[in-house]
């Protein structure tokens, strides 16, 4: 490998001060630290020696836990495309056309946020971060899969430029960079994200199963409490996809790319506790928030109120919640950074989840918003939490 | 009163060459011994007061602080001076002394201890080169002549990476070590020892004048400055409190004892690349090259003037520093590491990480050749949570960082700067992600707070 460095190193002057290229220095050097550990060492002063870790593998860890839902998600795109015409199709076909779909996307989105990311490290002479190597995918996941390119393209740039480096950059922003591209898609053009057209791709030409409906479970549970019937037999009946607790929780179900099977999320979730790339105590807290408020609207539910006494449990299972609170919820970046706020910003995430689910019936996803909601008030959570300890320090000196 | 602390938080380093309890023989005898400026972080204006050909003995002042001219430096052993090295904008560097033969030392007024007065032991410790000892907090830097300090605090067992053991490097130096502490029960009122909570020692064990509390748990434990935070933590600028090493003890005692500076030292010499890592018994600020040639193999490698986390780079031929316990020598990590062969997108157990993230399959129970490879580049902070795992202080170490860069006294004050020293930290910078220099911040907020 030695030559390759070599011969890497050798065009390094191009780009260096003085090099006919040094304004995409940090172009080149991204690339080469892509390929190559820098031969980098310790400074005479301060530790000699550091932890193997560094922010690309961090990273990769996330893309490594977001695979079993990205690979559930293509099959899945495939499956409900074939169960709403009707065609029998095998494991291959489907997984072949959740590719066609989703690959495009995937592929608009990095190079779109990318592109982005670069102009602003060559014009802001900083190096290329590698955060966008999880936001890159996370975004196309939250979409649906009949989503318009262009409209994914600018997603991804509008994310990245507003939401991260008018910030400062990576570690600097406020808001979770790909959920932001989403509510950016969800309010600029609704007709393409929500509603009952978007979820499942039918293709031209085709037609569809008899009781095909294009909702997904969230839309058809605020139906069943307009109709005044139990969600899970309203949506039983109405659904052409099995909807018992055992199919949502696998996910198959329509719904964004990769948010919809909880299963898939909850292996992603292992993987990150275990590495400790994502905190246990926002997910757990996040968990324990949607039961709860899930549990009080049972509770406070007036007659014929189907949707507030729907089991609990349920909210875990549909929807983006799952997706939401394992992979967005988590980037420490946009989360609270205390361990006594990480608790308290979970848990608030879990229980605006549910209240804009059920009470609000403008949207029928709340963990998006949820979210979003909480990354503004995460630094003032955290405000509270240093405040607490700054005063047990001062109630220290007077003793 | 005695009481006995359980850290949880921190993280120990393990690495391969640990110094067997065995003192070097066959080292030729080092001949230039030197005192560099740079050990002291608080010096402002370092001033040699020796020229170049004045002979010297171990213990005449050679070096000094134009800011705070009582505090001598003096030359560890007899001989000639044989160099002021400067460097740019004649920044002095270094006083290098040339050893005689036979060392021969300064003389200083012997009497028993009890009646020395605070007064005449301080003018000894100040005149003989021992006060610089004496580290006081708030800042870390030594001591001021007008402190009055509430207390003195000891940590007597080292727990960075393959420290020494005190326990055989002062052997047979209890009654120094107590009379060390019978001088500087004048100046501060109570003296803290902590202890290591996992063995006994029979060399601080039977001392006598001091409040023992143990300490237990990984690295930091053995920081003084984590255990005066259990202990009896420093809480605003004016709250001064010292702390001496056991060996600044011994010295302090000998001193009073026997009427001399004795910088005799016993250091570790350990590390993946040194051969056969054992003891070495020199004085202070001795020149590596003789240990270097005897002692370390290779030649891609770094020589390291105190442990990985807190010592620094001088090179084979430099020489050790004030504070320096050991001296340890690695591999210098200066090659590029193809990403799916050993770089970052590769599984690799051969180095040691705090964190789990993808592919680091090393245990931390293993012990490592660590080289200096950085192992990634500088970059934002972007993780959150971890420092907070290597501080076993009521401390939120991120935001204090960032108050420091950002220039904020009040939220500095606040959140603990007079508590910490560089080493306090050290873990922070050696596990972080992004790789950010650490201790070179906390010394930044150190010197605002202390010089504004």
């Amino acid at each position: 490998m030695k030559f390759i460095h070599d011969l890497i190193e050798k065009q390094k002057p191009m780009f260096e001060k003085g090099g006919k290229l040094e304004k995409l220095y940090y172009v080149f050097e991204a690339g080469e630290t892509f390929m190559f550990t820098p031969p980098d060492v310790t400074k005479a002063k301060g530790v000699q020696v550091r932890d193997a870790v560094d922010l690309k593998r961090v990273m990769m860890t996330v893309v490594i836990a977001l695979l079993p839902a990205i690979i559930f998600g293509l099959w899945n795109v495939g499956y409900q495309h074939h169960i709403a015409t009707g065609e029998a199709a095998s494991v291959g076909e489907q997984l072949l056309i959740g590719l066609q779909l989703s690959l495009p996307i995937i592929i608009v989105s990095y190079a779109a946020g990318g592109t982005v990311e670069a102009a602003f490290a060559v014009f802001r002479n900083h190096p290329i971060t590698e955060g966008f190597l999880v936001t890159g995918i996370l975004i196309p996941l939250v979409l649906p899969a009949t989503i318009p390119l262009w409209q994914v393209g600018l997603a991804s740039a509008f994310a990245v430029l507003v939401a991260k480096e008018v910030f400062g950059g990576v570690g600097m922003n406020i808001l979770n960079v790909a959920l932001t591209a989403r509510a950016f898609l969800y309010f600029a053009y609704p007709a393409a994200i929500s509603g009952d057209k978007v979820w499942t791709y039918l293709g031209e030409g085709t037609s569809t199963v008899d009781g095909f409906t294009g909702a997904t479970f969230l839309g058809l549970a605020v139906e069943a409490q307009n109709q005044g019937v139990a969600v899970a037999d309203f949506v039983g009946k109405a659904a052409h996809w099995a909807s018992d607790p055992m199919s949502l929780f696998i996910g198959t179900i329509p719904g964004s790319i990769g948010e919809t099977s909880a299963l898939m999320c909850l292996i992603g979730a292992l993987v990150l506790i275990w590495t400790k790339v994502a905190d246990y105590r926002i997910i757990i807290s996040g968990i324990l928030g949607a039961l709860a408020m899930g549990v009080l609207l049972n509770v406070l539910a007036p007659e014929g109120a189907t949707y507030l006494q729907m089991p609990a449990y349920y909210h875990l299972i549909v929807g983006g919640f799952a997706f939401g609170i394992v992979f967005m919820a988590t980037d420490p970046v946009s989360a609270s950074q205390t361990n006594s706020g990480k608790w308290i910003y979970g848990a608030l995430i879990g229980v605006m989840t549910v209240i804009i689910r059920v009470l609000n019936p403008a949207y029928p996803e709340g963990i998006m918003l949820a979210i979003l909601l909480m990354n503004v008030l995460a630094p003032l959570i955290d405000h509270y939490v240093v405040n607490a300890n700054k005063k047990r320090r001062l109630k220290r000196a007077t003793v | 009163m005695s009481n006995n602390v359980k850290l949880k938080k921190g993280f120990d380093i393990k690495l391969v060459g640990e110094a067997a309890e065995s003192i070097a023989k066959n080292i030729d005898t080092p001949t230039t011994f030197a005192i560099k400026p740079e050990d002291f972080p608080g010096m402002i204006r370092p001033k040699a007061v020796v020229k170049v050909g004045e002979k010297v003995k171990a213990g005449d002042p050679i070096l000094i602080d134009g800011k705070l001219e009582e505090v001598k430096y003096t030359s560890p052993v007899s001989g000639e001076i044989v160099e002021i090295q400067r460097g740019e904008r004649r920044k002095l560097l270094a006083v290098v002394v040339k050893a005689d033969a036979q060392v021969e030392y300064k003389e200083f007024p012997v009497k028993p201890i009890d009646q020395v007065s605070k007064e005449e032991a301080q003018a000894i410790l100040l005149e003989s080169g021992v006060w610089p000892q004496l580290v006081r907090r708030p800042y870390a830097v030594v001591a001021n002549p007008s402190d009055t300090p509430r207390a003195l605090f000891v940590s007597a067992f080292d727990s960075h990476p393959l420290a020494p053991n005190y326990e055989f490097t002062l052997k047979g130096q209890e009654s120094f070590i107590q009379a060390g502490i019978d001088v500087l029960k004048k100046f501060a009122p109570k003296v803290y020892l902590g202890l290591s909570g996992s063995k006994s020692s029979a060399l601080f064990d039977g001392l006598a004048g001091v409040e023992k509390n143990k300490f237990s748990g990984p690295h930091p434990a053995g920081n003084v400055g984590v255990q005066i935070h259990h202990t009896a933590p420093v809480t605003s600028a004016n709250d001064v409190v010292w702390t001496i090493s056991p060996e600044g003890l011994a010295q302090v005692g000998k001193l009073f004892k026997e009427g001399k500076y004795d910088a005799k030292r016993i250091i570790a010499v350990a590390g993946p690349k040194v051969d056969k890592p054992e003891y070495v018994e020199t004085y202070a600020g001795v020149n590596l090259e003789t240990i270097s040639v005897a002692k370390i193999k290779g030649d891609n490698v770094r020589v390291v003037s105190g442990n990985v986390l807190t010592g620094y780079a001088v090179g084979k031929n430099g020489f050790l520093g004030y504070y320096s316990n050991m001296v340890t020598a690695l591999e210098e990590g200066n090659k590029a590491r193809f990403f799916l062969s050993d770089g970052w997108l590769a599984p690799i157990t051969s180095r040691l990480s705090f964190h789990k993230a993808f592919g680091l399959l090393g245990s931390t129970s293993k012990k490592y050749a660590l080289d200096t490879n950085t192992n990634g580049q500088d970059r934002p902070f972007a993780v959150t949570g971890s420092f907070e795992k290597v501080v076993p202080m009521d401390i939120y170490p991120m935001y204090l960082l960032k108050a420091i860069l950002a220039y904020d006294y009040e939220n500095m004050e606040a959140l603990g700067i007079y508590e910490v020293a560089e080493e306090d930290l050290a873990l922070c910078e050696f596990i972080d992600v992004s790789k950010h220099d650490i201790q070179k911040i906390v010394r930044q907020g150190l010197d605002t707070m202390r010089l504004d």
